[in-house]
């Protein structure tokens, strides 16, 4: 699946992308752009990055070098204004779900438009109701998240970070614990909206076939490293051994360094 | 986005051209609305509109459910491409009746 032209506008450029938590280094010098109306997914396993990568892309983290130009705008520079103006052209699915308590679905779903638009109320709601409606959770907003299982917050969620047809979404795991058929009924929803909307959609997962399903290119980070950037095929293809290691759904089974685990053992390991 | 009302044929219809987006919806919605008040039959004229998003097409929705309790006819005409796909996002080609040409809504 590659429709996005590589003529498209950039609408995410990441270069030299460095960033510690404490003295530790966790990105090495990222290079990554996305295009404009392009599905890009970034997977890794645990402990890959690709959290620290998604965060830096939304603004939420202080890089130590390097840079995040989100739809032109230079991210490491900019101060809360800014990352506010910004933030009304993008929406965020985040893992958890990350819905208010205190507010009912609908509330919760329709708080972009409430904080961002001036939209007539009965606007407001229709939007929200058909959010709901595509991702099939059409006549649950008068429920409390409380009331809903995981993967319906999952889908609220998801709701709520399209209500205002953002420029750019970006989905942490949205696949990750859905059954079979709502987790294809989502990848289908993703790729609609690149389709009908022209979003620009960046993706984190670790689900393989949500991955192939809807990416126009993968990124595959790797302890802190881009390990191959390309089309599903390129990545299918790839003679790289971690790459076909971590496509053999081994995310979390190291690969063996004998001298890297020998310096672990004796302190002198810490990633740098 | 720009707009315009005429009556032609016993029907108004509202003609819209450019972008019906977040800033343009209110004024959009408001001559839907005003439309539907005149207690005639409303085409609305999509001919024009390269872009509509959920705002934009949530003020159709209102309109047209307010044209339904009123009993008048509402339809959309000459659906280009991609609002027709943002129609179809939320299923709403099945909802509305969308004419290809405004003779054929006429």
């Amino acid at each position: 699946m590659a429709t996005s032209s590589t003529d498209a506008p950039t609408a995410i450029l990441v270069r030299d992308l460095v960033t510690h938590y404490g003295d530790r280094e966790i990105l090495h010098g990222i290079d990554m752009e996305v295009r404009q109306g392009e599905i890009m997914v970034i997977m890794g396993g645990s402990g890959s990055g690709k959290t620290t990568l998604l965060r830096h892309l939304l603004g939420l983290e202080k890089a130590t070098s390097g840079s995040v130009q989100l739809l032109g705008r230079e991210l490491t520079e900019l101060d809360e204004s800014g990352i506010y103006e910004v933030g009304k052209k993008i929406g965020v699915a985040f893992q958890s779900g990350a819905l208010f308590s205190s507010m009912s679905v609908g509330e919760n779903v329709m708080l972009p438009l409430v904080e961002h638009t001036r939209l007539d109320r009965e606007t407001m709601e229709i939007m929200m109701r058909m959010k709901l409606e595509i991702v099939k959770l059409a006549g649950f907003e008068d429920l409390m998240p409380a009331e809903l299982s995981g993967g319906m917050i999952k889908r609220a969620a998801f709701a709520r970070a399209v209500v205002m047809d953002p420029v750019v979404l970006f989905a942490d795991e949205p696949s990750a614990g859905l059954d079979p058929v709502v987790s294809r009924s989502l990848d289908e929803l993703i790729l609609n909206l690149r389709d009908a909307l022209g979003m620009t959609i960046v993706v984190v997962t670790h689900e393989l076939e949500s991955a192939f399903n809807i990416a126009d290119r993968i990124t595959m980070l790797d302890q802190g490293n881009i390990l191959t950037i390309g089309t599903v095929d390129d990545v299918r293809s790839s003679d790289n051994v971690r790459v076909q290691h971590l496509l053999n759904r081994c995310f979390e089974e190291e690969v063996l360094d004998p001298d890297a685990y020998l310096a672990r053992l004796v302190g002198e390991g810490r990633r740098a | 986005m720009e707009h315009s009302v005429r009556e032609e044929g016993g029907a108004l219809v509202a003609s819209f051209s450019g972008e019906i987006d977040l800033e343009h919806s209110p004024a959009a919605r408001q001559v839907l609305l005003d439309c539907v008040g005149q207690g005639k039959k409303v085409l609305v004229d999509l001919s024009g509109v390269g872009y509509i998003d959920s705002s934009g097409v949530a003020s159709l929705v209102e309109a047209f459910q307010r044209a339904k309790k009123g009993g008048l006819e509402f339809a959309l005409v000459a659906v280009n491409d991609g609002p027709r796909r943002v129609l179809e996002l939320a299923r709403l080609d099945k909802v509305f009746t969308i004419h290809d040409t405004l003779v054929d809504g006429l």
